[in-house]
């Protein structure tokens, strides 16, 4: 990237080459007077600041990365002598020595996709109420940090209440509608999580909601269309990629939960039959066993399970990158 | 045609009270937490809990000196590595929307939030302990700081990307350059939403217990030692609230109340800053 | 331009990650492999702090001697309860200087040592049966045949036939039977499982002992507040926990059946009982089943484990001394507080026995009490 004093006349946002002037131009010049040397620091600091922001963000791959290749090297051992088969097996017996992830799989997605499903509702509403209807005031104010206060409270606390409050309440509901009154299950972990995630859509929704230009609005309103259609037909289609990248948010959220979940979910290593079947997911399972893995393709196996939960999010996430972008180009 | 204009203000109307009642049924559960806590928690805390370490079952009295101690200087040390990081790294994501380095910097920061507490710590202990040969401190504030790491980069780059270029172009205009403009106007803009966002990772890496398990490790003495194991608020909770003995219990939900409220201050100390600067988007 | 710088930055990244996990993973295995690692490996410079990890069983018994034992001599022991497994792991990787395990290491755990460990058994504890049936107030008789087919859920009523037999008066309702188990792995579970193996073939066969097993059914629950939580809120559940948690909650436990055929209220004395029998030189022994005709049937023994060559990691002869003193302290004069934390006190054929493998424990090939 040869400088010209051409080039320094471009001016364009993103290119490095923007006011860098090359060495020889700078030295040509005899006493640099005390301004230009200042000048010039700047230049060089410039540099060296956008130096450091392109390190971090490569060092984010590399940490990414790392973690990745750290999990592959520990899951060798089972990898080994549980092939590919692993992934589909449906029995997790660690007395045999038989390791099978696919009742962990559903029990994930299961538990998180429920737990996206009853929070929308209320994290959409947490956000077109705070966006749209009452973005000032005393009330809405507290609302919206009462909200944000949610994800602040540790899961293992979550996991207590949920055991202590949720699981009896569940339970008598379980009685009425007449199954196996057990309490705890994929259901009662589905509803703690949905506690747990509204916040992460609800406060980037509000944000979105709130950067709708007023001028479509305000057009809309001009056309005599009522409150709630303008929600519908200008704010919402207006926002929706940012909504869906706060449910991805919410979702990545939800799958890597650990404790709040191991404390609910009944942890079993049978396929759950229905929602209200006690299940596990990938993360209860390494917090259940990790400490007692007391033999190494048992304990190869558990961080093979965080690697398959790496991959899985890594998988939801870049679908979601491209869904977004489909969506920005639009 | 008047029934059909009442019909469509009945309609907003209905919405717009669904979408209040959905929006305030959500702070039920917060506060019904909040009151099974302070229910549970509230009478055991007293001077004496703070600053003490906790006594073997069987004697009475007792506190919780050591985690609380230890909870903060981890914290600190986490944030100290993390925020600096996250936020010239949530920079750089702002500034390079288009680069390919960028999008796959993105990415592995979507990962790593995805990515279980106690993965991290089966990682860092892998990383940190083991090589070194024993617990530390330090590693477990570092498995926080990956885990704070996410949050930051996110809250940093959604706040920077909703200021308006011209806000950039102004400060080129002067003839500031790069790094000047970044950290003397863009970043004061957008110092609430990267506020909130160190804040919520504060509070969410204040209750983790998986990293710390094979890392802090814990330690029933008051400790100040970096290098050395230190016990933390969640490890004690974590360890305590499941023994059989009450003494035990009364400490795990006097440390959980105190858990609560701190990262209960943390937000509202943090709300109290940024109200203060005016620096509402 | 940029996708070339993009090229080698990604290359570059990728080249670091994978360079710094390997020498990091790699140094993992040398360092411990030779058992020289960096200058201080055992953690802790300060040689008044001696670092045990293991058994969650042991935490609360331990906390109480350690502290006794910090008021007699100063020395600060660090315990920390990160599972019976996690301790043995962090035994074999020489991050601490004792662990503690509610189950004798097996061949795939001793092959995996560096060097020879020894158990030196701390104490004695019991995992009790209980239940939540508000409408029978006496306690229920259980033989292990019942127990064996509830937990492999082929007994789902309470009203069953079998356990009528047994209780005889008693009258039972006719609600379905809740199994909740331990969900995390544990030495609970691992006492428990080993004895249904013990008295019923088809267990032995079908689920098999250890920490963590394949539960035929129920429902798991984390921690003994899992467990004791499903007990306490459902109608008709039974599970098993320890007996300390069950006497400190209140919990309503049920009487085994033991291998003379008499039913035995589970208690100190009779876990004490239990393990009264011949111990062998190694001490690893199961107490589950026992012959002893006042045992109670599900104890189990708990150890401390020790490398039986103490000079590793560069440690002195003072620090290692301290730390048999220790355990010697532990298997006589800390007993006494057993007792008042529902622990069972060791009986003296177990102590005795104790006593020989302490004193085979070396330093630099010499023994360290004389």
């Amino acid at each position: 990237m040869n400088t010209s004093s051409l080039d320094n006349t471009l001016i364009t946002r993103n290119e490095d080459a923007l006011r860098v002037i090359s060495l020889t131009e700078a030295a040509a010049v005899p006493k640099a007077t005390k301004r230009e040397k200042h000048t010039y620091r700047q230049i060089g600091s410039e540099r060296n600041f956008r130096r450091t922001l392109t390190a971090i963000g490569a060092a984010m791959i590399a940490l990414v990365l790392g973690i990745f290749i750290t999990l592959i090297i520990e899951s060798i051992p089972s990898i080994k002598s549980l092939g590919i088969g692993y992934l589909w097996g449906k029995t997790w017996d660690p007395v045999r020595d038989i390791y099978g992830a696919y009742p962990f799989l559903i029990g994930t997605l299961l538990t998180s996709f429920l737990a996206l499903f009853i929070s929308i509702p209320f994290s959409f509403a947490v956000a077109i109420f705070l966006g749209e209807y009452y973005p000032t005031g005393w009330l809405p104010n507290l609302l919206k940090n009462t909200v944000e206060l949610i994800a602040a409270v540790p899961s293992v606390i979550y996991g207590f209440w949920g055991l202590a409050v949720l699981v009896p309440i569940v339970r008598s509901f379980e009685n009425k509608i007449g199954i196996e009154p057990a309490g705890i299950g994929i259901f009662t972990s589905s509803l703690i999580l949905a506690v747990m995630i509204i916040p992460y859509a609800a406060s980037l929704g509000r944000s979105m909601i709130q950067m709708v230009p007023s001028n479509l609005k305000e057009a809309a309103y001009s056309l005599g269309a009522t409150r709630w259609e303008v929600i519908r037909s200008v704010s919402l289609p207006y926002v929706k990629s940012g909504l869906f990248a706060g449910v991805l948010l919410s979702l990545g959220r939800a799958l890597g939960e650990t404790m709040a979940v191991t404390m609910v979910i009944g942890n079993t290593s049978l396929i759950p039959k229905n929602i209200f079947a006690p299940g596990n997911t990938m993360a209860s399972v390494i917090a259940n066993e990790f400490t007692e893995a007391d033999h190494p393709v048992y304990l190869s196996a558990l961080i093979e399970l965080g690697l398959v939960l790496f991959l899985v999010t890594f998988v939801i996430n870049l679908i979601g990158k491209k869904v977004i972008q489909r969506y920005t180009n639009e | 045609m008047s029934t059909k204009i009442k019909y469509r203000i009945g309609k907003s109307g209905v919405f717009q009270g669904l979408t209040i009642a959905f929006a305030f049924a959500c702070v039920i559960p917060l506060i019904a937490i909040l009151l099974y806590i302070i229910k549970a928690g509230a009478t055991k805390i007293n001077w004496h809990f703070l600053t003490n370490v906790p006594k073997p079952v069987g004697e009475s009295g007792g506190g919780i000196a050591n985690a609380l101690l230890g909870s903060m200087l981890i914290i600190l040390l986490a944030s100290i590595i993390a925020i600096p990081i996250g936020i010239l790294c949530g920079i750089f994501l702002s500034e390079n929307k288009k680069s390919k380095l960028a999008y796959w910097s993105r990415l592995c920061v979507d990962v790593l939030q995805g990515i279980p507490s106690i993965v991290i710590g089966i990682v860092a202990y892998f990383w940190l302990v083991k090589p070194f040969g024993g617990f530390s401190a330090i590693s477990g504030s570092i498995a926080l700081a990956i885990m704070m790491l996410p949050i930051v980069i996110r809250s940093t780059e959604e706040t920077l990307k909703l200021l308006p270029d011209s806000l950039r172009e102004a400060g080129y205009a002067l003839g500031l350059p790069f790094h000047r403009v970044i950290l003397k106007v863009i970043v004061p803009c957008g110092v609430s939403g990267i506020l909130s966002g160190v804040m919520l990772s504060v509070a969410r890496i204040a209750g983790e217990t998986a990293p710390l398990l094979f890392t802090a490790f814990g330690n029933p003495y008051l400790s100040t030692d970096m290098r050395k194991p230190m016990q933390s608020l969640p490890l004690l909770i974590f360890n305590y609230a499941t023994s059989p003995y009450n003494d035990w219990h009364d400490l795990a939900w006097g440390a959980s109340m105190i858990l609560l409220v701190w990262v209960l201050l943390l937000n509202i100390f943090t709300k109290l800053i940024t109200r203060k600067w005016k620096v509402q988007l | 331009m940029y996708t070339r710088k993009f090229k080698s930055l990604l290359t570059a990244s990728i080249a670091v990650a994978i360079l710094g996990s390997v020498t990091l993973l790699s140094c993992n295995s040398g360092g411990s492999g030779t058992g020289t690692g960096k200058a201080d490996s055992t953690s802790n410079g300060d040689e008044n702090t001696v670092m045990g990890a293991g058994s969650t069983f042991d935490n609360p018994l331990f906390s109480k001697m350690f502290s006794e034992y910090n008021k007699l001599n100063g020395l600060k022991v660090n315990y920390q309860s990160i599972g019976s497994g996690g301790g043995i792991l962090q035994l074999t990787n020489k991050t601490v200087d004792f662990g503690a395990s509610d189950a004798p290491l097996n061949g795939k755990q001793d092959s995996g040592m560096t060097a020879p460990a020894v158990h030196i058994p701390v104490t004695a504890g019991a995992v009790v049966i209980s239940y939540n049936l508000p409408e029978v107030k006496d306690t229920l008789k259980l033989t292990p045949e019942i127990l064996a087919e509830i937990f492999l859920g082929k007994i789902t009523k309470w009203n069953d036939a079998k356990i009528a037999k047994a209780n005889a008066g008693i009258k039972l309702p006719a609600t379905g039977i809740i199994v909740a188990h331990r969900s995390d792995g544990s030495g609970t579970t691992n006492i428990f499982t080993t004895y249904l193996g013990k008295v019923n073939e088809e267990w032995n066969t079908k689920v098999g002992k250890g920490s963590s097993v394949n539960w035929p059914v129920g429902l798991g629950g984390k921690g003994n507040e899992g467990v004791a939580g499903s007990i306490k809120q459902t109608p008709g559940a039974i599970g098993y926990v320890e007996l300390a948690y069950a006497i400190q909650n209140n919990m309503a436990y049920a009487k085994m059946q033991n291998k003379a055929g008499n039913f035995i209220t589970p208690s100190i004395a009779s876990v004490t009982a239990a393990a009264n029998i011949t111990i062998p030189a190694d001490t690893k022994v199961s107490l589950t089943n026992t012959e002893a005709a006042d045992g109670y049937p599900i104890s189990g023994l708990s150890w401390v484990l020790l490398y039986k060559e103490q000079k590793y990691n560069n440690r002195t002869l003072d620090k290692t001394t301290k730390i048999v003193k220790l355990v010697w302290w532990m298997t006589h004069e800390g007993q006494q507080f057993s007792a008042a934390l529902n622990y069972a006190p060791l009986s003296p054929a177990a102590v005795t026995a104790g006593e020989t493998i302490l004193k085979s424990i070396t330093y630099d090939g010499k023994p360290i009490l004389q």
